[in-house]
């Protein structure tokens, strides 16, 4: 379910060229040299106390302040070739928004990320930049710490939201064409906000009662303030986007219902709401949950504040998360918040094989989680009430790297042993959502239940129809699902505009 | 935001709501449900769907004041709206004519057959249709089930009405008058679908019921609804709500069912704190 590692296009290399050889660049460049540049030390993101935030669900990185990230801006030398932009999913000019920062000219930093990203301060917070464009840093080879990308494009799209200076772009004349967009996560998001742009009309479809998808019900609060995201969706609805909340296309209505509407192009992000169990004895005992209901309930449905609202969450004394990916994270650590004494995640690799970011295993470790690698449940075993009280665990050894270049987790027999838990979230990953596919006649499917697409275009096996984000991919990043959105909005508008006017 | 067209007692503690859903009461099907939220504050619970009206574009549903979600819903009045009223969610029930078929309702299930006994007796079934009612003065809609009904048949535990059976007994009282039974659905609460199930085992009557387990979002992203069908995991919301009562593990599901038990007494005592100070 990937695509190949793309090399940038030729028209990207010689735009990167071209304001590269811009004057203020160069001037900014001879300003100072290299070297200079070069020995400056990373400025380190402000972080709230790990004793005091793990009580609470306010965010956890504070931001750099305008000096901090003009110095950290100026730790880029400007270099001839930026990787980074090859690095990251949506092409981000990153050197022209860093030289803007350096430069004090904060908001057309802001312009300048929102020209290729439509929602830079929620990539600035949870895109994976230590894989992505910092991996590839210049600065990272030649000195071994990257520039700080994604705090700085944090830094500025915060800067442009809190001064309350987001711009509503001209729009040109409405083309009268109708775009159906299905979810309004990160890959719907990103399509709406495109065709907006290009006078289409468009409208969301969202089943749940608040746009966001998994920026909304997984990623918690502490790490993705919901504020954020309100003013990014705001933001679409200036732009004429319709987002119809409660309607779940395949039930509500079909394709095939909207096409009848006069929607004449689609778009599928329904993400991957299915979660994956491990089919265990006892996984369906009261306290067992899947990632999914544990980070809705809390974050959609603020359970935290229960009963002040009305949706109940377990509080847990002693919480197990299984899995190591940034899902787990998130769970593990908002069990904490929650009150339990001991939250403990349970991984069947060691931390070198942890999919989760550096970053999320970090803090976590900061605020008290306790790790125990190696390890796979077998069994939960509960009261008289069917409520979990234990579960059994098997000791792993590491075998040969498998397919995923990661090494194979093999059992050792007769490492059996027991841990007193009263919560357990399953966190193993998610399956693409099988509502949309089930009620859409002739969309080919490929074999883990993803729709199948072009991936040049997004474009699915039905004419009009294109898809992108987890429904295609499987659990994946925020990042990659923009991207698809991307690719498939500039698709999109082509294939309206081959079509006559309705 | 869906607007509250009509809220009504119908009988002590048990309320009609019908609400203006017009994409909804196009789409819906016998033997769906739809998730709501009383108010911005609220719980997302399902509630089944027992008459809807394409052309007034309305869905009606009846519910018993149990919890805070119903407490709440149980104070609306015509012309309220409530934030969240999305469906029609799960399976619509396999509708066909299988013959002679046996719906049993209790409490809000009494609703929730009305539009089974409506289809089935269009679709060429002879319908039987057996109400639970603790006291003669809890029975509702007994007329308009006799009108899409071969015949009713109230069980009641009322002296009032002549009768002390549960559903239970007066389905095996049934069946042993009746040569043939094709098919049995039972809604209602957990216990009553367990005891319908049970009645009709020993003649192996296929018995369907209508599950409403412990939701959230309703569309499968979630797996709160799990329950175990043939010895499978399975969610009510997307893979039902309609299951083979003969191959549920029943066990799993009353205690699935208490999950928050405690919570729900919390939650509701607060409630009434700031609805009745």
């Amino acid at each position: 379910m990937t695509e190949d590692k793309k090399e940038m296009p030729p028209e990207t290399k010689s735009r990167l060229k071209a304001e590269h050889e811009r004057e203020w660049r160069q001037e900014l460049r001879k300003a100072s040299p290299v070297k200079e540049r070069m020995k400056a030390a990373r400025q380190k993101m402000p972080e709230r106390p790990p004793d005091e935030r793990n009580r609470d669900f306010r965010e956890v990185n504070i931001g750099l302040d305008a000096a901090s990230a003009q110095a950290e801006a100026r730790r880029c030398w400007d270099c001839a070739n930026p990787q980074c932009v090859a690095g990251c999913p949506v092409g981000i000019d990153i050197p022209s928004f860093v030289k803007l920062i350096e430069q004090g000219k904060f908001l057309e930093a802001a312009w300048k990320l929102k020209e290729t990203n439509s929602l830079p301060a929620i990539c600035g917070r949870v895109c994976p930049q230590e894989t992505q464009c910092e991996d590839v840093c210049s600065a990272k080879k030649a000195t071994g710490v990257p520039v700080a990308i994604g705090n700085l494009e944090r830094f500025a799209a915060d800067f442009e939201r809190t001064g309350g200076s987001i711009v509503i772009p001209p729009l040109p004349p409405p083309t009268g064409h109708r775009v159906a967009v299905v979810g309004a996560g990160p890959a719907g998001l990103t399509v709406a906000g495109d065709l907006a742009k290009l006078g289409h009309r468009v409208t969301i479809f969202e089943a749940l009662h608040i746009s966001g998808g998994v920026l909304i019900y997984g990623i918690p609060e502490f790490r993705l303030p919901k504020a954020i995201l309100k003013a990014e969706v705001d933001y679409l609805t200036k732009l004429g986007v319709e987002i119809r909340t409660s309607f779940v296309v395949g039930k509500t209505a079909t394709l095939d219902d909207l096409r009848a509407e006069g929607y004449e192009a689609f778009f599928i992000a329904s993400g991957a709401g299915l979660p994956n169990f491990m089919k265990i004895p006892g996984e369906n005992l009261v306290g067992v949950y899947s990632a999914n209901e544990y980070l809705t309930r809390v974050n959609l449905m603020k359970a935290y504040d229960f009963p002040n609202y009305d949706t109940p969450v377990f509080p847990a004394r002693r919480a197990a998360v299984i899995g190591g990916g940034n899902v787990a994270m998130d769970s593990v650590r908002t069990a904490k918040r929650l009150g339990a004494e001991r939250a403990i995640i349970v991984y069947r690799r060691s931390l070198q094989e942890m999919p989760a970011r550096i970053e999320e295993v970090h803090h976590a470790e900061e605020e008290g989680i306790e790790f125990q690698f190696l390890t796979t449940p077998i069994r939960y075993i509960g009261d008289d009430k069917g409520r979990i009280r234990a579960m059994e665990c098997l000791r792993m050894g590491l075998g040969e790297p498998d397919a995923s270049g990661r090494r194979k987790p093999v059992p050792l027999e007769g490492s059996e042993f027991t841990t007193e838990v009263d919560m357990v979230v399953v966190a193993i990953g998610q399956s693409p959502n099988p509502l949309i596919p089930q009620t859409t006649p002739g969309l080919k499917m490929g074999k883990w239940g993803n729709i199948d697409v072009d991936w040049k275009t997004m474009a699915t096996s039905l004419e009009g129809v294109y898809a992108g984000g987890d429904i295609i991919r499987g659990g994946a990043t925020v990042i990659l699902a923009m991207g698809d959105g991307r690719v498939a909005a500039a698709e999109i508008d082509a294939y309206l505009k081959s079509r006559p006017c309705p | 935001m869906a607007r509250i067209l009509d809220r009504r007692r119908l009988v002590p503690n048990l309320h009609l709501i019908e609400v203006h859903a017009p994409e909804v009461a196009r789409k819906c099907r016998p033997g769906q449900f739809v998730i709501l939220m009383a108010d911005e504050r609220g719980e997302r619970i399902p509630l089944s769907i027992a008459d809807w009206d394409a052309k007034r574009g309305s869905v009606t549903s009846v519910f018993l004041a149990v919890g805070t979600t119903t407490h709440k819903l149980a104070r609306l009045q015509a012309g309220d709206e409530i934030p969240v009223y999305v469906g029609p969610l799960g399976r619509p029930s396999e509708i066909e004519n299988f013959g002679t078929v046996l719906l049993a309702g209790g409490c809000f299930g009494i609703g929730a057959i009305y539009p089974l006994a409506r289809a089935l007796k269009k679709a060429g079934n002879r319908v039987l249709t057996v109400i639970d009612v603790k006291a003669n003065y809890l029975l509702y809609w007994e007329e308009k089930l006799r009108a899409v009904s071969d015949r009713v048949f109230v069980a009641a535990r009322d002296f009032a009405l002549n009768s002390e059976q549960y559903i239970p007994a007066k389905i095996t009282e049934i069946l042993a008058a009746e040569p043939k039974v094709d098919r049995a659905i039972a809604i209602g609460c957990t216990y009553l679908m367990y005891t319908c199930a049970m009645a009709t085992k020993p003649r192996g009557i296929k018995t369907i019921v209508s599950l409403n387990p412990i939701m959230v979002d309703g569309t499968g992203m979630c797996g709160a609804c799990r329950c175990t069908a043939a010895g499978r995991t399975r969610f009510a919301c997307v893979d039902g709500p309609d299951f083979d009562g003969h191959e549920l593990d029943w066990d799993e599901l009353f205690k699935r069912r208490k999950s928050y038990f405690e919570d729900e007494i919390r939650s509701l005592c607060q409630w009434e704190r700031t609805a009745f100070p």
